[in-house]
């Protein structure tokens, strides 16, 4: 019998306690993966290719507000400013007002926005169609597959927002990763629709040549129209998304208290069972000390059982948490959690790593109590 | 007949170490779970406590919020002479025709910048809101660029004490006075005379919203129709009341959030309460079948460990009260999505939150205690001596 077939078979004697035990670390892992991986999402990912270097321009209070349809021509005359394109959140209504249903849906300048967008694949007859036809609509491929839209279909979105309802045709689907859930269609059929949202947008989407002009650039757009009616903001995409989840309060410090609490129950529980566990074999231990293994052995032995047990109940919770993550962001029954979000590589890694510690910590005290067993004493030893 | 209670207590104490781990893993589930309820519902106070329940608002038709109201200020004289009104202490209607707008500030601790919300009020708006109590210097007043600012206000942002001038509209404006609105929305706004802040945000000749103190709760509800209805005015009244209850919906995603966090926990903890008892249950074996031969009854031994375990549960989760009760009236904000201004509020751990906080743990003693109590009172009493 070798030393690994020996830690794993007493971590499976007594059965019910190791599947209860692994049961519990694996749901709390599951919690530890869901929070990292909500932070890797939206404090770590880069997000879409060419993010980097679009900034957004937006109203200094809120987005509520329209910035005027001149500010576009200022901000392209900037050095370093590639395209400038206008951005509308339309905010419709597609067949029923279940959350299920609900995409993002943007009027933009069709011919101005495929260069603002640089990082969207799709073919280029279809960008000529969508430019070409005013009531024409381009979706994102998880969207399309949502609804079995094909190319020429119509749909008709109900405005809430905005007193219209648009029909539009199915003119472009394209890729792009990560996917978004997301229609884009022309400005100019919102605005004959709408008198008074003439000559507005909702906030600017600007490509730089360079992705390191970010800094300046935003800072030119703000001093720019510091003294105008509008006031603007202007962040980097990544930061634009982030103001987002700001809303919602101080998200970091609510994630890393959940963490915290989440590591702490672990260690609490591993800690539990290895304690019984140890406690219920201390003749055993005397035995083994009697054969000649030293206690160092022995103190190894326990520590991996301990190890091998949290590490398992991580494995679990990763495969919990991937299953979660996957049922949520598909059945979008929570609004704003991003539809890219995955359970990536590092954050797998660094939960495993969390099990491995936790373990390691929690089997050592009990461990080394046991290593230190008194032969006479432990074999004495009612239990 | 039933065993009696203390033998659980003794055998909870006997196997501290064991009771003492199983009952913080539970606590800090609990502890979780005050964490989220309290938000809610120190969230539900700032808007539930705000507003006054004969106070309606007056607001353009179809509009759903103070900010995007906005109506002419000449409808203003026909508002004020319906029935219905009550009269302020110079014997006038007491109405109050006001301006709502939304600045950003700078935090004093300097991370990022909030939106703040203005508002421009006639005098009757301060005789409107008597929950709202001056706590030092005094109230603004009529004509002059003055503001007085909520009490939160004054602790979140620099220049916002009394003497100290705030910048913003067109110019600076001289604090006078702190108000303690009670834990209510307004706990979130400066206030400052309406005609002042209209000519600094060129809004003069309308108001964003009107505001009637009706003279009971009776003649509220009329006037809300009453206001409603005039096909001349073209304007909404709601009641305060009703207005600040809807905007509690901007506690949502916390909610998800928190129940999803607070069943996976629930559950892990549930088996490691499971894991505790089994253990307790194994260790007894011999015990229970002493017990059986006593003459106790399988329901009596059942109850007994079912009992053990709630009381266990009952131990983590008055732990776990005690560790969040330093945490309560703890500050903290979120925007709201109506007013796109944000909304002060604090932990409130209420009794109802500590009562469910002890069901919540009940539960997961009872879903845990179950199955090894069953355990322990099907055994067999001979196989059980034995061993």
């Amino acid at each position: 019998m070798t030393l690994s077939s020996f830690v794993v078979r007493n971590t499976f004697r007594n059965k019910r306690r190791s599947i209860l035990t692994l049961l519990s670390i694996g749901f709390s892992l599951l919690l530890l993966t869901l929070m990292a991986s909500i932070w890797r999402t939206f404090y770590i990912d880069v997000g879409a290719p060419d993010s980097a270097r679009r900034v957004i321009t937006r109203d200094r209070v809120s987005l509520a507000f329209f910035l005027p349809a001149y500010y576009r021509e200022k901000i392209r005359s900037l050095p370093g400013v590639v395209a400038v394109a206008p951005m509308t959140w339309f905010g419709g209504r597609y067949k029923d007002d279940r959350p299920e249903n609900f995409f993002a849906q943007l009027a933009t300048d069709p011919d101005e926005y495929m260069k603002v967008a640089s990082d969207k694949i799709i073919p280029p007859e279809q960008v000529v169609a969508w430019q070409r036809d005013r009531s024409g609509a381009l979706v994102d491929v998880t969207l399309a597959n949502k609804y079995g839209w094909k190319i020429g279909d119509k749909i008709i979105l109900l405005g809430t927002i905005f007193p219209v309802n648009p029909e539009l045709t199915i003119r472009g689907i394209y890729h792009r990763d990560p996917p978004q859930n997301a229609l884009y269609f022309n400005a100019k059929y919102l605005e004959e629709a709408v008198p008074w949202f003439k000559g507005q947008a909702g906030w600017y989407s600007t490509q730089l040549a360079n992705p390191d002009d970010v800094a300046r650039v935003s800072g030119e757009i703000d001093d720019m129209f510091r003294n105008s009616p509008e006031q603007t903001k202007t962040e980097s995409e990544k930061a634009f998304q982030l103001s987002f989840v700001a809303t919602l309060g101080n998200v970091k410090a609510f994630i890393l208290g959940i963490c915290g609490a989440v590591v702490f129950t672990i260690l609490l529980v591993s800690a539990n069972t290895m304690a019984m566990s140890v406690r219920s074999r201390t003749r055993e231990i005397a035995v083994l000390k009697t054969l000649g293994f030293t206690r160092q052995r022995v103190l190894s032995l326990f520590v991996f059982e301990a190890v091998a047990l949290a590490v398992a109940g991580g494995v679990l919770g990763i495969l919990g948490a991937t299953g979660l993550i996957q049922l949520i962001t598909h059945s979008s029954i929570a609004i704003g959690i991003p539809i890219d979000m995955k359970v990536k590589l590092p954050t797998m890694g660094l939960c495993l790593l969390v099990a491995a510690t936790v373990g390691f910590l929690s089997g050592y005290i009990p461990a080394y109590g046991a290593s230190r067993v008194n032969i006479v004493e432990g074999l004495r030893h009612i239990g | 007949m039933a065993i009696p209670i203390s033998y659980n207590v003794r055998n909870l104490k006997l196997r501290k170490g064991l009771t003492i781990m199983t009952a913080l893993g539970i606590a800090l589930t609990v502890t979780t779970a005050i964490f989220l309820m309290a938000l809610l519902a120190g969230l539900k106070k700032a808007f539930v406590s705000s507003g006054n329940s004969q106070n309606v608002l007056v607001l353009r038709k179809g509009s759903e919020a103070e900010l995007s109201g906005g109506f002419d200020a000449s409808l203003f004289p026909t508002l004020k002479v319906l029935p219905g009104i009550a009269k302020d202490s110079h014997g006038e209607p007491m109405a109050s025709g006001e301006l709502v707008v939304v600045i950003v500030l700078p935090r004093k601790d300097g991370t990022g910048e909030v939106n703040v919300t203005v508002r421009g009020m006639m005098p009757d708006g301060l005789e409107l809101r008597p929950g709202a109590k001056l706590v030092d210097g005094r109230w603004f007043q009529t004509g002059q660029r003055e503001v007085v600012v909520s009490k939160s206000i004054r602790s979140r942002f620099s220049h916002a004490n009394i003497g100290d001038t705030m910048e913003f509209g067109k110019g600076s404006w001289k604090v006078v006075g702190v108000f303690d609105a009670g834990g209510s929305a307004y706990e979130s706004e400066v206030w400052g005379d309406v005609n002042q802040m209209a000519t600094d945000f060129d809004r003069q000749g309308g108001y964003s919203s009107a505001y009637l103190a009706a003279t009971d709760a009776i003649s509220a509800d009329a006037l809300t129709k009453r206001v409603s209805d005039d096909q001349r005015l073209k304007l909404e009244g709601v009641l305060e009341t009703d207005y600040y209850a809807k905007q509690t919906s901007s506690g949502g995603p916390i909610k998800f959030i928190g129940i999803v966090v607070a069943i996976i926990m629930a559950v892990g903890s549930s088996f490691a309460a499971m894991n505790t008892m089994y253990a307790a249950v194994a260790y007894r074996g011999r015990e229970i079948a002493t017990l059986r031969v006593l003459g106790f009854s399988r329901p009596a031994i059942l109850t007994s460990f079912v009992l053990e375990s709630l009381m266990l549960a009952l131990l983590g989760a008055v732990v776990g009260i005690l560790l969040m009760l330093p945490f309560n009236g703890m500050q903290t904000g979120t925007s709201n999505q109506v007013t796109f201004s944000e909304v002060v509020f604090s932990l409130q751990i209420t009794w109802a939150v500590a009562a469910a906080a002890i069901g919540f743990a009940l539960v997961m003693g009872l879903v845990g205690g179950f199955a090894p109590a069953w355990h322990a009172a099907r055994q067999n009493i001979l196989t059980a001596l034995r061993g």
